[in-house]
């Protein structure tokens, strides 16, 4: 019974619920069970790391709307009451805050119960879901492979089924790369669409909230859902929100852009295949594919990795052990700073701070900070150029591998290149959406369509034909 | 060695607190001395995930203060992240502007005419408070002044006394208080100085190295640690020494300036753009209607007050002196017409008045209106400058109109010629021969007669009409 109605999409349980065909607690008790029963043993997914208490008023939802019963995992980077949210971190060990962000409680408005916080890279700085002060979490189609992160626990959470949407949060892949390790749908709105009102920050001119869905109908119903203007962050858009639910159809008269840059020849010649295929069925369906460039493609690493620490460096100073999360003490206030920080911080976190403070210091300001905002403007109108050059989306693989085993990445820098083909879409502030597109070796692979700032509909329409036309190959 | 003449330069920084009700990026109260953190929430606490969003109100306040100063308000401005460790700066950072300030190039003209020119003024917030001396071996943190909006308005070096320093300062403040802009109290911690000070010997016109003294919490310590530090760098220049550039502290109780600690100066903020909020985009109309909507300033009115109500220069000065009295006078004259009545009277009975029942003017019982009946009463002839008096004293007590009040005293000055007559007649019957000889053409008794009228009148006869009527007697 359980079984089934986890395999439901978000949209249909909603209305199951809402018209008394199920009810709310059935759905929750599944959920918990289909939670308890992946999470069980040495190689459970260790996806949810803060679990609800069964009456938990603070998590249930606040009206009977779309998403009507309907389970949900918040990322533990997004402020909630009563469940800790904590980062990942060990520096925020406990920590219960006392307001709640804006997109998790959209997402309440419309019906949802939540679940549970999911397991991030410490701050969000990571692509493994590894460096995490609650451990790893496991990719459900390979416990030995890591999920991808950093919002790998909410990926998990909706690939194993715990839940059919999830938040996630995303500054440059986040949530489109996880995605496509764990074959679900992640998607990454333009920047100032859904408010980042109780996101904790990490680069705040990146950071986006981004929804998981199991289907590209449902993440792009949560994204409807947690869209729209909050006057409590001044970054969030005025824009109306469109619907976004534009189902599939043909694609007669949409060009597709192909970027050479994300095609190198280094490409992995499966992944290289399946994305081929993709273009096929686009093509096939009515759409024009177009090879495009976008030149800048290859500073975009380094300049992420010049404002993001930079932004970082900032974000993380109020972890100070003043006024909430972990204190050493220790006599002297810069003493106990020095202590609280070095206990509370991970290996990966502390690497950003230290290289966003040196980008920043005077002398070094103009030759890495000033010059990376110059290069990001340059990424930026590529994309530009590319969309009023009569390009209506691009497609891209979201990542140039599928998910790696965990532990096998050591080296820092090769990490970061595992979000080279997603972190664009950040700098350039367009939305993003990655889906399963085929299989490696049992192994999802994900393809990612990048849109015009605001331009959600059109993504989600390319991204409904690909789903349809490659689903039953793409999913598990 | 010769005798050298020395040369002060000063430049000084001021920051003033905004008259808002709430802070600057966040909806709590700026009221000034509630209980210890209750005016505080998860935006000025710094709790992870609240983000900063600008109070209009502080732009306008901001904008009207530089365009009273004649400083070129930018359209466009930009917020800035000035990082640095303290315990009652709970971000880590404070945001300030940096690179691309509100304001730049305006000036302040002093009493005596010089004008000091105006470097910028850009927007700023708070920091808390660190309470050391309440609980042993512990610091406290009252975050209620944390966030709240800040100007910090930086002079020219362009001053060369301590005497104009203070000159400056008094000027600033007046400017400030008339435009509403603030309290600038520096008790209440609204007003706060920082001055850099350098000494150079008279002729020479490159600066020497300058110290910045900092903690300078009234007129007269800016004006006494300005000197001390002055002769500190004379002396040194004098024994060959050097000065360097450093920070320095007024001790008020000791009247010394020290040294801070070194660290002090060489603070790196590494400023760089608040992602969290866009530039600040303000429209040519907006601050023109700003400009527009500002009040006439003090050494304006003052100039106007001795042109059209043929004041002298001290008199418009004594009547400036407030916001309170200023707008007391001019209501006055509004309804009075005769300015230098109204100034008689304000500067003569009111401020006695004032200063001997110790009431604020706000509290006075006689309001402008009615004082500007009483010079009506003067003015009109029915009441004698003397009778005035005492009705105005009446009227400290007394809410009635001053006409009921001298009707119903009896002090209304009488000119109806058959009540005149009756008195000369009564006076010439009981001095027949002084009113003989008066008759008879002695003049000089015209004098010892009105005396003897004005007191059997009690002072009610009007003394223009007697003087008429007394002239028809002789002719008798």
């Amino acid at each position: 019974m359980s079984r089934s109605l986890l395999d439901l999409t978000a949209a249909q349980l909603g209305a199951a619920v809402r018209e008394g065909r199920t009810p709310a607690g059935e759905l929750l008790t599944a959920s918990l069970d289909r939670l308890a029963e992946t999470h069980a043993g040495n190689d459970g997914l260790n996806a949810i790391v803060h679990q609800v208490g069964a009456d938990d008023s603070a998590m249930q939802p606040l009206a009977m709307g779309p998403l009507a019963g309907v389970p949900v995992a918040i990322k533990d980077n997004l402020a909630t009451r009563t469940l800790p949210t904590t980062c990942g971190s060990r520096i925020l060990d406990g920590w219960v805050s006392p307001y709640e962000a804006t997109a998790v409680r959209k997402l309440r408005e419309a019906g949802a119960i939540v679940i549970g916080k999911t397991n991030m890279d410490e701050f969000a700085m990571g692509s493994s879901t590894e460096h995490s002060a609650f451990g790893p979490s496991r990719n459900p189609h390979d416990r030995r492979r890591a999920p991808g992160g950093s919002s790998g626990g909410s990926a998990a959470a909706v690939a194993a089924g715990i839940a059919p949407i999830a938040l996630g949060s995303e500054t440059g892949g986040s949530v489109r790369q996880p995605a496509a390790f764990c074959g679900i749908v992640g998607v990454k709105p333009t920047y100032g669409r859904v408010s980042r009102y109780g996101l904790v920050a990490f680069a705040s001119s990146l950071d986006c909230v981004a929804p998981f869905g199991r289907t590209v109908d449902d993440a792009a119903l949560a994204t409807e859902i947690i869209s729209g203007h909050d006057p409590l962050d001044a970054t969030s858009a005025a824009h109306t929100v469109p619907a976004m639910r534009v189902g599939p159809g043909p694609l007669a008269g949409l060009v597709v852009g192909v970027p050479k840059e994300y095609f190198p020849d280094s490409l992995m010649p499966e992944v290289r295949a399946i994305c081929d295929r993709a273009l096929e069925a686009l093509r096939a369906q009515g759409a024009t594919i177009r090879e495009v460039s976008l030149p800048h493609t290859p500073y975009a690493i380094p300049v992420y990795y010049i404002i993001a620490p930079a932004e970082a460096s900032a974000n993380l100073a109020r972890f100070d052990g003043v006024r909430y999360g972990m204190r050493i003490e220790v006599d002297g206030v810069q003493a106990m700073y020095g202590a609280t920080r070095a206990a509370g911080f991970g290996a990966e976190v502390t690497r950003r701070i230290l290289l966003g403070t040196y980008v920043l210091s005077a002398g070094y300001y103009d030759a890495y900070y000033r010059k990376a905002q110059e290069v990001r403007a340059l990424i930026a109108r590529d994309f530009t150029d590319v969309f009023a050059s009569g390009v209506h989306v691009l497609f891209t693989p979201t990542t140039p591998t599928p998910a790696f085993a965990l532990g096998a990445i050591s080296d820092p820098y090769e990490m970061y290149l595992s979000d080279i083909y997603t972190v664009t879409a950040n700098l350039a502030g367009i939305p993003g959406i990655s889906l399963p597109i085929g299989r490696v070796h049992g192994l999802p692979v994900g393809g990612q369509v990048l849109a015009p700032a605001f331009d959600e509909p059109t993504m989600f329409r390319a991204a409904y034909a690909l789903e349809e036309a490659l689903g039953a190959e793409a999913h598990r | 060695m010769s005798a050298t003449a020395w040369e002060m330069v000063v430049g000084l920084e001021v920051h003033v607190q905004l008259k808002t009700r709430t802070k600057a990026y966040c909806a709590c109260s700026t009221n000034f001395g509630d209980a210890p953190n209750r005016n505080t929430c998860p935006v000025c606490l710094a709790l992870p995930g609240a983000l900063p969003v600008l109070n209009a109100e502080a732009v306008t306040l901001a904008t009207r203060a530089a365009l009273a100063l004649g400083c070129t308000v930018h359209e466009r401005s930009i917020f800035a992240r000035k990082n640095y460790f303290y315990p009652d700066l709970p971000k880590g950072y404070q945001i300030s502007q940096a690179e691309f300030p509100l304001a730049t190039q305006g000036h302040l003209t002093l009493a005596d005419g010089l004008r000091v020119g105006i470097t910028r003024i850009h927007m700023e917030e708070d920091a808390g408070k660190s309470i050391h001396d309440r609980f042993p071996g512990m610091t406290a943190i009252d975050l209620n002044r944390a966030g709240v909006p800040l100007i910090e308005i930086v002079g020219e070096p362009e001053i060369r006394s301590s005497a104009q320093a203070g000159a400056y300062l008094r000027a600033l403040r007046e400017v400030l208080l008339f435009c509403g802009v603030s309290d600038v109290s520096m008790e209440e911690g609204s007003l706060r100085v920082d001055a850099n000070v350098s000494a150079r010997p008279l002729g020479e016109t490159t600066f020497r190295p300058r110290t910045e003294i900092k903690n300078l919490n009234s007129f007269s310590n800016v004006e006494k640690a300005l000197e001390l530090e002055f002769r500190r760098h004379v002396a040194t220049y004098e024994a060959g020494g050097t000065i360097a550039q450093q920070t320095m502290l007024f001790d008020a109780a000791a009247q010394e300036v020290r040294a801070a600690r070194s660290k002090e100066g060489s603070h790196d903020y590494r400023y760089f753009p608040e992602p969290d909020l866009p530039p600040l985009v303000l429209t040519p109309e907006w601050i023109s209607e700003q400009r527009d909507a500002l009040p006439e300033l003090p050494a304006a009115r003052r100039a106007r007050w001795v042109t059209s109500h043929k004041l002298s220069a001290a008199e418009a000065e004594v009547l400036s002196g407030t916001v309170e009295l200023a707008a007391y006078f001019e209501a006055v004259v509004a309804t009075a017409g005769d300015g230098k009545a109204a100034a008689n009277w304000i500067l003569g009975e009111v401020l006695a008045a004032l200063n001997e029942s110790g009431v604020a003017l706000a509290q006075f019982p006689i309001a402008p209106a009615r004082l500007a009946a009483l010079i009506a009463l003067v003015k009109g002839g029915q009441l004698s400058s003397t009778a005035a008096k005492t009705v105005f004293a009446t009227m400290r007590s007394d809410t009635a109109a001053p006409e009921q009040i001298a009707q119903r005293d009896g002090l209304l000055q009488v000119g109806d010629d058959s009540a005149l007559e009756q008195w000369i007649d009564e006076v010439w019957a009981e001095h027949p021969t002084e009113a003989a000889r008066f008759a008879a053409g002695e003049q000089k008794l015209q004098g010892v007669l009105v005396g003897f009228l004005m007191k059997k009148s009690k002072g009610r006869a009007d003394p223009k009409k007697l003087n008429q009527l007394l002239a028809a007697r002789i002719a008798k």
